[in-house]
């Protein structure tokens, strides 16, 4: 018999039955389908979640700029490397939201596109949502959103859209299944990499990002 | 209160009984106190959790239908243990889980147990005693007390009524002592480890007494304060409560 | 499977007590973790609701757990991956290694997994050749030390920084010997830099899942470090270790389950990383691996299900009973003897690798019940515990001096005039003896209890029983 048999057999048995009939099956599709939600935050019944965002982001080390317009973005990000001293060479995501940021606006940054291999030291990609219940970035992977971006660059700069922000985690699945299939990889983000495993005292950065800055675009 | 006497069952406990007669005649003075007549079932020894924590659920149902059958009649249950009295009201149904007539009889025994500083308090409406107690003391709550039982506040809240008495807060007061029953004997290194700890504890408060409304737990930290030669006294709350300080703590030599 | 050392858990208890440096660890942990918990649980008024959901969740899903199984499988195949059913850790070896031997693998980069410990997998690539390295920096740190993890979220909390240091200078040895580590963020970028190219260089990334969502085919990690999204991210192949029960229904059953998890293990709103695995990279994706696997073990857990230990099924390896465990706070992970320490793993080893190999565990408990009260699942783990006591007690495979004492015991206790008059009598003379000094230092037949407190002695007078029949009973103390 096939480990597979013997499992599921054993655990019929112990459950005293055997395969789901059809109308049991359904009832679990039905299930499924139906996306049922469980109890979320009552917090999120704010008027203002895009303050939440902002305010739970900031106790997650998170720093965050506010600005109008993606025209602003250059100016942004420039001041941030410029602040913490890092070299203003940029990875950027080859994503179609991104193209229209006038990086030429800043001449003294390098911009170039594409997945990281681990040579780049700042990093910037465009989120697919921010959830406002825990300050979270949902980034999702695709041709214009390469994973590698979220995790080896030591600075990791999002650029997130105010109407992108939601109240909870189902609002983002929500988005999600509305557009295309399930991509290979979704992240939740929820500030920079960190770790308490020496001595239980907390140390940013990890493996991951050492610092996260999100450029908050308001278009809404 | 309430106009009419109740009839309260005094569940004594194996450890006053045996080690702490004075502990029994506090309850039962704070009972009266609180306008309860108080009987005391001579058919009852110990509430068997030392069978039924050991593994021995035979003899642990056999005890509980004795008990149960003792108590029949009373208004209510009341033990000076936090304890005893979670065995009586959370573990006597689901040992009679297969027996639905027992199961029923064991659930509406149950309903009626109560720990007794809780019943004081929360049943009878107590909210202050006379009593004096000349000394600073740190309260310890007992693992099924705070848990089981949901004792906490009211404890607390009748001992700052004692004319004389300072409180002290213990950190780590969720911490448990290292009793645990027979744990304590089988497995005396790590129980020494954390009675060790809560002695600490209790001596960081510059407390001169300890307070817990469990014997277990006081006869495990008396033994470890007296064994270090710590002067810090150990009692039941009750005696506290009911102003019957006169016998020596726990521990203490006779006269 | 990893070899089992709970057979001598008095002994590992003892040299657990004597390890300074342990101790000194153990004392850092009394705080941290339990008033984080408290203060995440007060920030979210609906947690206690949620932990009720999330048992349901998992009640749902145990009781229908063939079904979603099957459908997680046929959602993973769909989405171009492949489960590996795999009933005992041998099995789970092999399908590991023919894995890595198709691609060729030199080294394997692993994020954390408590399955990896369970199926002794390190040791196992060691034997084949294999080079493993634990990327989770606490992992690592006791990798270096040729250790086992002594706590599941936390698998290094026994290592002082100091001996980080110096599994460092003895390892890292492409480095100046003279280099200054005394503080953990030298530590710590040390090890960044270590491991940064050994992401980059492995041929295979091995990570656990907290959930695998049957819906979507997708598994998941909650993690903080980033390690595992680079383990799972940059090699040829994802495989993924997860055992049977880690299955649910839909990425809302996942959610919900999530946002008890981190609050009850570290504190955290929400862990930095969960990330959602749905199969290998799309033709037009940039990065991520090639192949997905996922080794679906069993390992014992099939047979859980409809007995008494179905609960513990539930488990979601939080940590919270750990963190708030006194017997785990006084000797650590280590002397429990096997993978799963604190009182989950008092249930689960017990389950896994038998009573007469585990007796101890159910029994080392004080029945405190704190680690029900903070499990986010809500398993009823001290009355699983006496379940396991009760499968000691009537198998006969205790101690027997602890068997006839309590027969003994029970005897009287069942006869109450009969105790009454021994009490009675005894108690006299034992308090007779005790007055004195109000204590014994030494009991005969009690070395148990002196040898490290005084046992106080019965008070003058007699039983309470005996005093309150001499009264006429029914009498009032105040009158």
């Amino acid at each position: 018999m096939s480990g597979r048999e013997s499992i599921l057999g054993a655990i019929r048995q112990g459950l005293g039955r055997g395969a789901l009939g059809t109308a049991e099956k359904d009832a679990l599709e039905d299930r499924i389908a139906g996306h049922a939600r469980g109890i979320r935050p009552s917090r999120i019944d704010t008027a203002d979640l895009k303050q939440m965002f902002v305010d739970y982001a900031a106790k997650v080390d998170v720093t965050v700029d506010r600005v109008a317009s993606l025209d602003d973005v250059p100016d942004k990000v420039a001041d941030y490397l410029a602040q913490e001293n890092l070299p203003a060479e940029l990875r950027v995501a080859p994503d179609p939201a991104l193209d229209t940021v006038p990086w030429d606006k800043r001449p003294t940054l390098t911009v170039s596109k594409g997945a990281s291999d681990g040579t780049h030291e700042v990093g910037l990609t465009a989120a697919f949502a921010g959830i406002a219940e825990t300050g979270t970035l949902m980034m999702k992977s695709g041709p214009a959103h390469p994973t590698t971006l979220n995790f080896l660059p030591d600075t990791h700069l999002v650029v997130l859209r105010a109407s992108q922000i939601v109240g909870s985690y189902e609002d983002a699945w929500d988005r999600l299944r509305a557009g295309e299939a399930m991509p290979r990889t979704v992240n939740f983000i929820t500030g920079p990499s960190r770790t308490g495993d020496i001595e239980q005292t907390i140390f940013l950065g990890a493996h991951g990002p050492r610092r996260m800055h999100i450029v908050l675009v308001e278009d809404d | 209160m309430s106009e009419s006497r109740p009839h309260v069952g005094l569940f004594v406990t194996c450890l006053v009984d045996l080690f702490r007669p004075s502990v029994g005649f506090a309850a039962v003075a704070l009972l009266e106190r609180a306008g309860c007549n108080v009987a005391v079932p001579a058919a009852q020894t110990c509430c068997g959790q030392p069978a039924f924590n050991s593994g021995d659920r035979a003899d642990a149902r056999a005890i509980a239908a004795q008990v149960i059958e003792a108590f029949d009649g009373f208004d209510y249950i009341v033990a000076p243990s936090g304890s005893c009295s979670g065995m009586l009201s959370k573990h006597y149904p689901e040992l009679f889980a297969d027996d639905p007539a027992m199961r029923a009889r064991a659930e509406a025994f149950a309903a009626r147990t109560h720990e007794l500083i809780s019943f004081l308090v929360d049943i009878r409406g107590m909210d202050a005693v006379e009593a004096h107690y000349d000394g600073r003391v740190a309260y310890h709550d007992s693992c099924s007390s705070l848990r089981e039982m949901k004792v906490r506040a009211q404890p607390r809240a009748l001992l700052d009524t004692v004319a004389g008495l300072a409180r002290e807060e213990l950190a780590f007061s969720e911490t448990c002592c290292g009793f645990g029953g027979t744990f304590c004997v089988k497995y005396p290194d790590i129980s020494n480890k954390m009675v060790g700890d809560k002695c600490d504890d209790i001596a960081a408060t510059g407390a001169d007494t300890v307070l817990a409304g469990d014997m277990g737990c006081l006869m495990n930290i008396a033994g470890k304060l007296k064994r270090r030669g710590s002067a810090i006294q150990a009692r039941h709350v009750a005696e506290v409560l009911a102003g019957m300080t006169d016998t020596p703590a726990i521990g203490e030599p006779e006269g | 499977m990893q070899e089992s050392r709970t057979r001598n858990f008095i002994g590992n208890a003892r040299e657990a007590l004597d390890d300074g440096n342990l101790q000194q660890a153990l004392d850092k942990m009394k705080s941290g973790f339990v008033e984080r918990r408290l203060e995440a649980r007060a920030r979210l008024p609906e947690f206690d609701d949620i932990r009720d959901q999330a048992r349901e969740i998992k009640n749902h899903t145990l009781a229908n757990l063939d079904y979603y199984l099957e459908r997680f499988e046929r959602k993973v195949t769909e989405e171009g991956g492949q489960v590996h059913w795999c009933a005992t850790p041998e099995d789970a070896r092999q399908a590991i290694l023919k894995i890595c031997r198709d691609l060729d693998a030199k080294t394997v980069t692993k994020g954390k997994s408590m399955i990896g410990e369970e199926i002794g997998l390190n040791d196992f690539f060691e034997e084949n050749g294999i080079e493993p390295i634990e990327t989770d920096l606490g992992e690592y740190i006791i990798q270096l030390r040729r250790e086992a993890p002594s706590h599941i979220i936390a698998p290094a909390i026994h290592v002082l920084k100091h001996q980080v240091a110096e599994a460092f200078y003895e390892t890292h040895d492409q480095f100046d010997p003279d280099r200054p580590l005394e503080e953990p963020r030298a530590l710590l970028d040390e090890a960044r830099e270590v491991l940064r190219q050994k992401f980059i260089d492995a041929d295979v990334g091995i990570t656990g899942a907290n959930f695998l969502i049957a819906e979507t085919g997708t598994s998941v990690i909650v993690t903080n470090e980033g390690n595992g999204d680079l383990t799972q991210t940059i090699p040829k192949a994802h495989v993924v270790i997860a055992s049977l029960e880690k299955v649910v229904p839909t990425l809302e059953d996942a959610t919900t389950i999530s946002r008890v998890l981190a609050r009850s293990a570290t504190g955290q709103e929400y862990s930095v990383y969960t990330t959602f695995s749905t199969g290998p990279r799309r033709p037009e994706d940039p990065d991520g691996p090639e192949q997905y696997h996922v080794i679906l073990l069993d390992n014992g857990r099939s047979k859980m299900v409809g007995s008494e230990y179905q609960e513990m099924l539930r488990c979601i390896r939080c940590g919270a009973c750990l963190n708030h465990c006194p017997v785990y706070g006084s000797i650590g992970g280590h002397a429990y003897g096997w993978v799963y320490p604190g009182p989950m793993g008092s249930v689960l080893t017990p389950s896994l690798i038998g009573v007469d190999e585990a007796g101890h565990l159910p029994n080392a408990s004080s029945f405190c019940g704190r680690c029900e009260e903070v499990c986010p699942m809500r398993i009823p783990l001290p009355k699983m515990m006496r379940h396991l006591r009760e499968r000691e007690f009537d198998g006969k495979t205790g101690p027997a001096t602890m068997r006839t004492g309590i027969k003994m015991w029970a005897f009287y206790a069942k006869r109450p005039w009969l105790y009454h008059a021994l009490a009675k009598l005894k108690f006299r003379v034992l308090g007779a003896f005790g007055r004195r000094k109000g204590r014994f230092r030494r009991l005969p037949g009690g070395a148990g209890w002196t040898a490290h407190r005084d046992f106080p002695a019965p008070q003058a007078g007699g039983t309470f029983q005996a005093q309150w029949s001499a009264r006429g009973g029914k009498r009032s103390v105040d009158a």
